[in-house]
């Protein structure tokens, strides 16, 4: 008891000691700036959100009335309504979703094989070959957009189909044939990043995990899809996630394939420009309303999946 | 019969094969064979014909058109790579900031967190504000007067920085930098996200023992900066330059005009020969930012 209170006090005596004015003042000051810097950047960030936000439930009179700033007076859902209308919002949304989840699905599978192959299961000219994944990063896609263009449009392997039909090629042009066959063989958004990501953790994981595996009798794809994979969940999620959003995003390649099937990256523009020829103003709300359509799936989305994809950066191997 | 025995190193550079194939498929068919062919494509002469297309033998007419007779080639050439030389310094010094804030203990730091990948997400065109073609106006017309033109709120901030900038005395060109890094701070950041999550990663990555080893020795946090945590993070360093340096050349007006070019004037070979200087400039930009930086990177193993 006596021993404790001792024991106690001295504690007492050294913290109290450890006061330093100085310190002190340091340490809360820069609490205070990190606080204004990171609190004025996520303003920052997060402001064409809340300005959105507000002006798509206004309603057409509150856009004209100066008096009315961020909170609309006439609450209404109208221009929702209409911007859902003109972006045709089922079918198109049905379709992003459709090609979103088909290459996400295939960019996983394609990119997680190639890195395993990469970074355990060397053979001759892997090397190379890694060096020509990186090589894919960094050629503009737009590079090989032509003769890409022409292949889908004028489809065929290895003069097969031309010989059967005796036309040159079939046309898979407004089909999602090409999203499924280039993130089914990584060549999709991005993908050489998805393998480089990949590669590094597959690498992080401990060699003894693989070889106990083997001991009890795994083969390389057993291994493969119940040891490492389940182990690469952290990397997964954030594949995962870009993949989706990347797809969900992108214009090029959409607008490269689809003239038909409408998408929501290539139709908000046409939405904009049809309504912009009568009333800019009343344009601009409709256009707002519309990209918040466009951004809410992506939204929620990742209202649910932020947990997970914040911890899984801190423990990815992005890291080389 | 007997059964071929392959000894297990063999067996597993074959299983290292067969992940590899879906990849190695794609690389020749979908990317190698295509490069090849549009370099073709740009010394030829390209004719939609019945079924199909035909090609005959140009030479290097094509680049010399653009070089030499096409109206905005040239200048938008130019303004792109500048405007990315301008740009990369500014992504990678803020993205390197904002990692060291974020990698801080505070509270809400996740949400923090959250938030600053959220740009990473959200397609660029749809959060800027669109400053550009005359939209300012209409915003300043829905947010009321008061606020002045909310498309430029930024920069009016940065008229004010200029005259601060110019009465403490610093050469002109610097000033320049800085006012635009702060007028463009919305696009850098908006363009910062996969930067500041490689260099979370990388500042996550380095052993605390370092730290506590020159805290013994009496390091203060600024010097500790500068001797453990930029040479430890400078591999990575690298990585976003380049990162940032393919990222910018990715959504520019050079990629609408090939776009353009390709599909709206029907000139396939025109645009392939663009592409490719386009691509020769790419590359040429990122040996010689290699070559620089590589030199001075600190590699820990």
């Amino acid at each position: 008891m006596e021993k404790q209170l001792k024991q106690g006090s001295r504690g007492w005596n050294l913290r109290f000691r450890r006061f330093n004015p100085e310190r002190f003042a340091l340490k809360w000051s820069w609490v205070l700036i990190r606080a204004i810097l990171i609190s004025g950047l996520c303003y920052v960030i997060l402001y064409p959100l809340f300005f959105k936000l507000s002006i798509v439930f206004k309603s057409r009179i509150d856009i004209y009335d100066t008096t009315v700033l961020w909170i609309p007076r006439n609450f209404t859902l109208d221009s929702f309504r209409t911007a859902f209308e003109a972006l045709n919002y089922p079918t198109t949304f049905a379709s992003t979703i459709m090609i979103s989840l088909i290459t996400t699905l295939f960019q996983v599978i394609s990119c997680s094989l190639a890195a395993f192959g990469f970074a355990r299961l060397r053979f001759k000219g892997s090397g190379f070959l890694f060096a020509c994944v990186i090589f894919t990063i960094v050629v503009p896609s737009q590079t090989i957009m032509i003769p890409t263009y022409l292949n889908y449009r004028y489809f065929d392997v290895m003069g097969l189909i031309s010989l059967f039909t005796g036309e040159r090629g079939i046309n898979l042009l407004d089909t999602y044939w090409p999203f499924i066959l280039q993130s089914a063989t990584g060549m999709g958004i991005k993908s050489g990043l998805f393998i480089f990501i990949f590669r590094q953790f597959f690498r992080g994981l401990p060699k003894e995990l693989e070889e106990s595996a083997y001991i009890d009798g795994c083969g390389v794809p057993q291994t493969f899809f119940r040891i490492m994979l389940p182990n690469a969940v952290p990397a997964m999620i954030t594949v995962l996630l870009f993949s989706f959003v990347w797809q969900w995003n992108d214009s090029y390649f959409v607008s490269l394939y689809l003239t038909r099937v409408k998408v929501l990256a290539t139709q908000l523009p046409t939405m904009w420009a049809s309504f912009q020829m009568d009333d800019p103003l009343y344009a601009f709300m409709i256009k707002n309303a519309g990209e918040m359509l466009f951004i809410a799936p992506v939204l929620i989305l990742y209202l649910f999946v932020q947990r997970y994809f914040v911890e899984s950066v801190e423990r990815t191997g992005i890291v080389g | 019969m007997k059964i071929i025995q392959l000894t297990l190193a063999t067996k597993r550079s074959l299983y290292g094969v067969l992940f590899v194939a879906p990849w190695l498929f794609g690389f020749i068919f979908l990317f190698a064979i295509p490069l090849y062919e549009s370099f073709v494509y740009s010394l030829s002469e390209l004719k939609l014909a019945m079924g199909g297309f035909e090609t005959t033998f140009k030479g290097l007419a094509y680049y010399k058109e653009l070089f030499t007779v096409h109206p905005t080639f040239n200048r938008l050439l130019v303004d792109s790579t500048v405007e990315m030389l301008l740009n990369v310094p500014s992504i990678v010094i803020f993205s390197l900031f904002a990692a060291t804030l974020l990698n801080q203990k505070f509270r809400g730091r996740g949400i923090a967190r959250a938030i600053f990948f959220l740009p990473v997400l959200l397609s660029a065109s749809v959060l800027s504000l669109e400053m550009s073609n005359g939209l300012g106006d209409v915003v300043s017309g829905i947010t009321g007067d008061t606020n002045g033109k909310a498309g430029e709120m930024f920069s009016m901030g940065g008229k004010e920085l200029m005259f601060l900038l110019m009465d403490a005395g610093l050469p002109l060109q610097l000033i320049g930098f800085i006012v635009d890094f702060v007028t463009q701070i919305y696009q850098v950041i908006s363009k910062s996200g996969v930067q500041i999550l490689i260099f979370l990663a990388a500042l996550q990555s380095i052993s605390p023992s370092l730290y506590e080893a020159a805290k013994i020795e009496g390091t203060t946090g600024y010097e500790a900066f500068w001797k453990i945590t930029f040479p430890m993070i400078s591999p990575m360093l690298l990585t976003n330059i380049v990162y940032t340096i393919i990222d910018s050349f990715t959504n520019n007006k050079l990629n609408k005009l090939i776009m353009d070019t390709a599909f709206q004037s029907l000139n396939f070979s025109q645009s392939a020969a663009m592409a490719w200087v386009y691509f020769a400039m790419t590359s040429l930009i990122l040996v010689v930012a290699v070559g620089l930086i590589s030199r001075k990177v600190f590699y820990h193993d």
